[in-house]
């Protein structure tokens, strides 16, 4: 039996079916995509032109894929609530890492108060002073 | 509130090819609208109800200021920075020094810094960004009103980054806990009570 499940790739929020077994949160391949662009081949799991090896015989399970064990082939951290039926996977710390040691600002677009939008990049040619703070 | 001084700064040097871009970390905009409304900025004031900013940059706190220059590349990379002397006594940082250090690297184009960029930048560990991907969820299920577990995966993510106050002191306004209140003062008082610092400005 499959019970709906949310699964949340950075800040993209897809309704999948899940099969719970034993504390381990089962996806059909189909779910996976939608879900994440990751596409299950012989050759491993795929995403455009990468495909990572997948060395943990643990990542299939009667034609599903384990979501703990792929976001470990993926060096990828995942937050898993079963009871709640949802997971949140994360960016892997060497890709971020090698990101922010390139020392490229990353682009981000973000609303101001009129819900107007801003992008970094839209600031190139000028010197930019990021200030981040909260009102907490 | 330091916005005003930002706008300030940005006036005195926008003709010099120079912006002043401030970001607020707040669950929703109109917690930003009065400082934002006082400050009447010209420059671009933004709202990151998402905290997508503290991922994509491995802030941990506010306020954390960062260069950028003309070709989009980071030449001081997450740096502690006040504008204004308002709580100099909290946090030590006399505000001049650091203006007159923005005013020279937009000038002269000096970071005090040339050559330790990379070096300076801070890098998050997997047990930071598990933390993050905690948070995620955690925002998510609360975004649902699953309060009692997002609860649950806010108070994981502080654990697994607990000198993360984007997530632990950020998370309060989430959990309708004050974050001026007795927990931020408990909490805090136990960070720097064991050796630690609140704020990491780069060394020079």
């Amino acid at each position: 039996m499959t019970t709906p499940f949310t699964l949340i790739d950075e800040t993209r929020v897809t309704r999948v079916d899940a099969k719970m077994d034993d504390g381990r949160v089962l996806v059909d391949p189909g779910g996976v995509e939608r879900a994440t662009g990751w596409v299950r081949k012989p050759e491993g799991l795929c995403r455009d032109e990468v495909c990572v090896p997948v060395r943990n015989a643990g990542l299939d399970r009667d034609g599903r894929i384990d979501l703990e064990v792929m976001a470990q082939t993926l060096h990828r951290p995942i937050a898993v609530d079963t009871g709640e039926g949802a997971a949140a996977l994360g960016t892997s710390a060497v890709d971020r890492g090698n990101l922010l040691a390139s020392l490229e600002a990353p682009d981000i677009t973000l609303p101001d108060l009129d819900g107007r939008t801003h992008s970094l990049s839209e600031h190139r040619g000028k010197k930019v002073l990021l200030v981040v703070y909260a009102s907490w | 509130m330091d916005l005003p001084v930002w706008q300030e700064v940005h006036q005195e040097l926008a003709p010099l090819g120079f912006t002043v871009i401030s970001v607020a970390l707040d669950k929703d905009p109109e917690d930003a609208r009065p400082w934002i409304e006082a400050a009447s900025p010209t420059h671009p004031s933004l709202i990151d109800t998402e905290y997508r900013l503290a991922e994509l940059y491995n802030i941990v706190n506010v306020p954390t200021v960062l260069w950028i220059d003309e070709q989009g590349r980071v030449v001081r990379p997450n740096d502690v920075m006040f504008a204004s002397d308002a709580f100099v006594r909290i946090h030590g940082l006399d505000p001049a020094p650091r203006l007159d250090a923005v005013r020279a690297w937009v000038r002269q184009g000096t970071t005090g810094i040339e050559g330790e960029e990379r070096e300076l930048q801070s890098l998050p560990s997997e047990t930071d960004q598990m933390a993050r991907a905690e948070f995620v969820l955690a925002r998510w299920l609360r975004d649902q009103g699953r309060t009692e577990a997002a609860e649950r995966h806010f108070r994981r993510a502080g654990e697994l980054a607990p000198h993360d106050f984007t997530i632990r002191r950020g998370s309060m306004p989430l959990r309708g806990i004050d974050p001026m209140g007795p927990v931020f003062r408990e909490m805090i008082t136990e960070w720097v009570g064991s050796g630690h610092s609140y704020y990491h400005p780069l060394p020079k």
